[in-house]
Parts: structure tokens; sequence; C-alpha cells
């Protein structure tokens, strides 16, 4: 059969000389390219002293945003639950009354938001899918724990951005 | 015998066990920083100050595993295999002579258990029954792999004790003495024996390599292709016997080393260190040197696991039979018609 391209490499097969044969020249070769990795640096990351970097698309903790004067942007309006393909986001939304008119931007948001981080894939749907610009996929990886129930991340606790001076 | 004497033995064997004992246990941890300094990674660093006590957690690790016996295993071999391991590793140590005697008051004491003088004998005696610890753990383990490995170390062993006794004997030819001390006197200053022997080194280097188990030579315990061989059914302190004899017997197969072909306690100038440092000090220097190398040789079983890919076991039978035992022959041949012809003039 012809070969498909023009490149061809021709191996010669010679037999091995008395120097090949004995191997020691090949054994101390080697032993040098050995060698001289003790010299080079390391590779390791001493975690967690160090830290890798992260690309500046990669996708850690979510946290809900707030707006310039320090409101909740998030409505409530279930858009992320819905396009959650591992359906790890849920919530229960609320009316906001009168006096809370500093704290949220609608008139709807979120009393109960919770997103179970252990079906969360850190896809990104939700954040493509909010209308408000509320939910970002940019805290750092989400820290290990012992108990099931301890993944269910609510409102208060992790999923939010902290209170900048204004409020 | 008076008791002076008991005592100066006894003080002596407690000293070369325990600092046999603590080499061997650093030396595991020096194996995996020097792995892992060749592969460009740090080793352990977390147990200590650059992982300074590491060994130490290694130990209390393996004495707080479960002990598993196997249910059809024959009980009294199982335990007899680890044990004898350790036990030959651990006397291979008593007639190599650790540096030049040292002058207490007006008591010589010689820094080297015994002196017998068939030391070299002795040595390759122990080596020997090293075979049976391992293929007594083998048989005792009640699985057929392991015997099979088991019978596969032991076939090892057999073949490069051949080619390391005839190299010895090259040796001999040279030294005329089969006592350590005395081929250790021999190589005062600079004349170490590998200058007159240097094919007869490479061959006992490669023997040592093949009779510890280590390094190119390790198919009777590499994890890929026997999972454990022969020690796959011990847990806990057993096999922390035996892969601790295996430390063991890299240090004595050093020691060995240094002593019959690298002058054991001699280096270049040792005659105006021993007059001006006294009868105290200057032995010790010697000793001090002696352990250098040991380091040197340990270092260098180490840099060869991680440099050269593992023997095939048709192609270790041969290097074996067809290829150490017909150069060693003729090294004996060479070395003699050498001596005849320099007797001659």
């Amino acid at each position: 059969m012809e070969p498909l391209t023009s490149k061809k490499k021709v191996l010669e097969q010679k037999p091995l000389t008395f120097a090949e044969r004995m191997y020691l020249p090949a054994i101390a070769k080697g032993l040098t390219v050995t060698f001289s990795h003790l010299f080079k640096k390391e590779a390791t990351i001493r975690y967690p002293e160090q830290e890798r970097e992260f690309s500046t698309n990669f996708r850690g903790m979510h946290s809900l945003k707030r707006d310039e004067e320090g409101k909740e942007r998030c409505t409530a309006c279930g858009l992320c639950a819905l396009s959650c393909p591992a359906e790890a986001i849920t919530m229960i939304a609320a009316e906001r009354k009168p006096e809370e008119k500093d704290l949220y931007r609608e008139e709807k948001y979120a009393s109960v938001y919770e997103i179970n981080m252990l079906r969360c894939i850190f896809c990104g749907l939700c954040e493509e899918a909010c209308p408000k610009e509320a939910i970002y996929l940019d805290g750092p990886i989400v820290p290990a724990d012992y108990l099931r129930k301890d993944f269910i991340y609510g409102k208060d606790k992790l999923v939010e951005q902290p209170l900048n001076n204004k409020q | 015998m008076d008791i002076a004497f008991v005592i100066e033995k006894f003080v002596l064997v407690t000293i070369i066990f325990a600092i046999s004992l603590l080499i061997a246990m650093y030396s595991t941890y020096a194996e995996r920083k020097v792995a892992a300094f060749l592969q460009d990674r740090l080793g352990p660093d977390r147990a200590g100050p650059f992982g300074i006590l590491q060994p130490l957690a290694d130990g209390v690790k393996m004495f707080m595993k479960e002990e598993i016996i196997p249910s059809n295993a024959n009980k009294w071999l199982f335990m007899v295999g680890p044990g004898l391991a350790m036990l030959t590793a651990c006397i291979g140590t008593a007639v190599i002579p650790w540096g030049s005697a040292i002058t207490i008051g007006d008591r010589v004491i010689p820094l080297q258990v015994t002196d017998i003088n068939v030391g070299i004998l002795y040595i390759f005696g122990v080596v020997s029954l090293g075979v049976y610890g391992v293929m007594i753990g083998g048989w005792a383990s009640n699985n057929k792999y392991s015997l099979l490995s088991a019978i596969r170390a032991a076939s090892q062993n057999i073949s490069y004790e051949i080619a390391m006794g005839l190299s010895i004997i090259a040796l001999l030819l040279v030294t005329n003495s089969m006592s350590l001390k005395e081929i250790v006197e021999q190589q005062h200053g600079w004349h170490w024996n590998v200058l007159y022997q240097p094919l007869g080194f490479l061959i006992f280097m490669i023997c040592a390599f093949a009779e510890t188990n280590r390094a190119p030579f390790d198919l009777p315990e590499c994890e890929t292709e026997l999972i454990g061989g022969y020690h796959t059914e011990y847990s806990s302190m057993k096999l922390g016997f035996y892969l601790f004899a295996e430390y063991i017997n890299m240090f004595v197969s050093s020691a060995v080393m240094a002593t019959l072909y690298f002058g054991g306690y001699n280096y270049p100038g040792m005659d105006w260190v021993l007059v001006h440092t006294g009868p105290v000090i200057g032995p010790l220097i010697g000793t001090l040197v002696f352990f250098i190398k040991i380091f040197a040789f340990i270092f260098f079983f180490m840099w060869v696991r991680w440099t050269i890919p593992r023997f095939r076991y048709d192609q270790l039978m041969h290097l074996g039979w067809k290829g150490l035992i017909p150069l060693a022959i003729a090294n004996i041949i060479v070395t003699g018609i050498v001596i005849a012809i320099i007797e001659k003039f």
C-alpha cells in the first residue's frame, strides 16, 4: 500500500555496538540527566500557604450582588432556579414592606434563597440567566465541610456580598 | 575475659544497633526526599520542620494498623518470616570495622564488634540466610501469587550471590586475607581497592543492587507487577519489619562496599589528622569519613532507582548467569595473571 504522506521516517536497525550493549555509557548519561533535576526549581505549590492563580473566567462560589446604593438586586424571579441543570437553587419570594425600601431594589425580593453546593455543578447558567445581574460566580473554591446539611448555603450566611460602608 | 571487656562490647553492640536502626529509619525519609527532588517536587515536609519527624509518623502508623493474619496461613512461619529478615539484616553489622581503635586511658577499644578472620565469608553467609526471610514470607502467606513472587525473589537472590562471591575471590587474591579489618588496614591513605579491582567493584555493586531487591532489580516487590509480592498479606508491624529490613540491608551493603573497595575509614591525609587530634578524636574522624562514604552509597542506591527502568525476569536471569558470572571469572583470571607477573619481578 502506498504511504499516505510524503513524510516518511526510515529507521535504521543497526546492531548495537559494544559500548551500547554494555549499557554503562547510557546509564551514566541517564544518571547525569536525573542528577541535573536536583538543581532545578520544584514545581510544587505549597497549599494552603501558596495558591495557584485562577483564570479570569473561573467560576467559583456564588455571590448575590448589591447595586450602588447598597440595595439587593435579586428580585426572586426564579430564572436562575429554572435554568439550573442540577436544580440546586430554591427560593421563597416576599413582598417588600415600606420600611425596607433601602434594603431591596424592587417590590419583590427573596426572603429565603438557598443554593445546595453539593448539587451545584458551577456551570454559570444562573449567572447567564439573571436579568438583574444579581448573581455572579466570582468567589473562591467552596471550602470542605463535614455534614451534608452544612453545604446548603443560605442567604445571610454565605451567598451575600458583604455590606459596603453605605449600610 | 574481664568485666570491662564485656561492658565495652555490650555498649558497642548497642550503639551500632541503635545507629543502624536510626540510619535505616532516616533512609526512608531520605528516600522520599531524594526521590522528590529528582522528580522536581518537594518530599514530605509537613511532619515537623522539613518533614524530619516523618519516619516517626510512619512508625506510629505501622504500629497502629490492624494486624491481619490469613486464616489458612501457617501462623508460626507467618510470624517468623519478617523476624528472620530483620535478624539477618541486623547481624551483618557485627563484623564491619567502623573505625580504627580508640584509646581511652590505657584501654585500647577496637571499633568493631568482632574481628573474625573469615569476615567476608560471614557477610556472605548472612546475605545467603536473608533469602530465607523472603521465602518463608511467601510460603506462609497461603497465597499462590505471593509464593510465585517469593520464588522469583529467591531465585534472583541466589543467582546474584554467585557473581558476588566470584568478585570477592578476585579481591582476596589482592588482599590475601578474609578478615575485614586487615582489608581495611591495607587500604591506608588513598590505596583504595577500587583502584586495583575496578571491574570487581562494578560486579559487586550490581550484585549488591540485586541482593537488596533494589533499583532496577526490584521485581519481587514492585507494586505495579505483583501488587505486593511476597509481603502482600502482611500488615502492621510485620510489613514494617520487611520494609525496614530492606533499608537495613541497604545500609549494610553500602557499609560492606565502602569497607571492601573504598577504604573503610581511610582517607587521604589521615596520618596528619591522627597525629594532630589525639587518640580519641582521630579514629572518630575516620568513622565520620566512613559514614560519609556510606551515605554517598545510599544516595547512589536512591539515585539509580529513579533513573533505570526495571529488569524483566528473563533479562535479570540472563544478566546474572550469562553476563556477570563469566565476567567475574574473567576478572579472577586476569587478576591472577597480573599478580603472578608482578610477583615474578
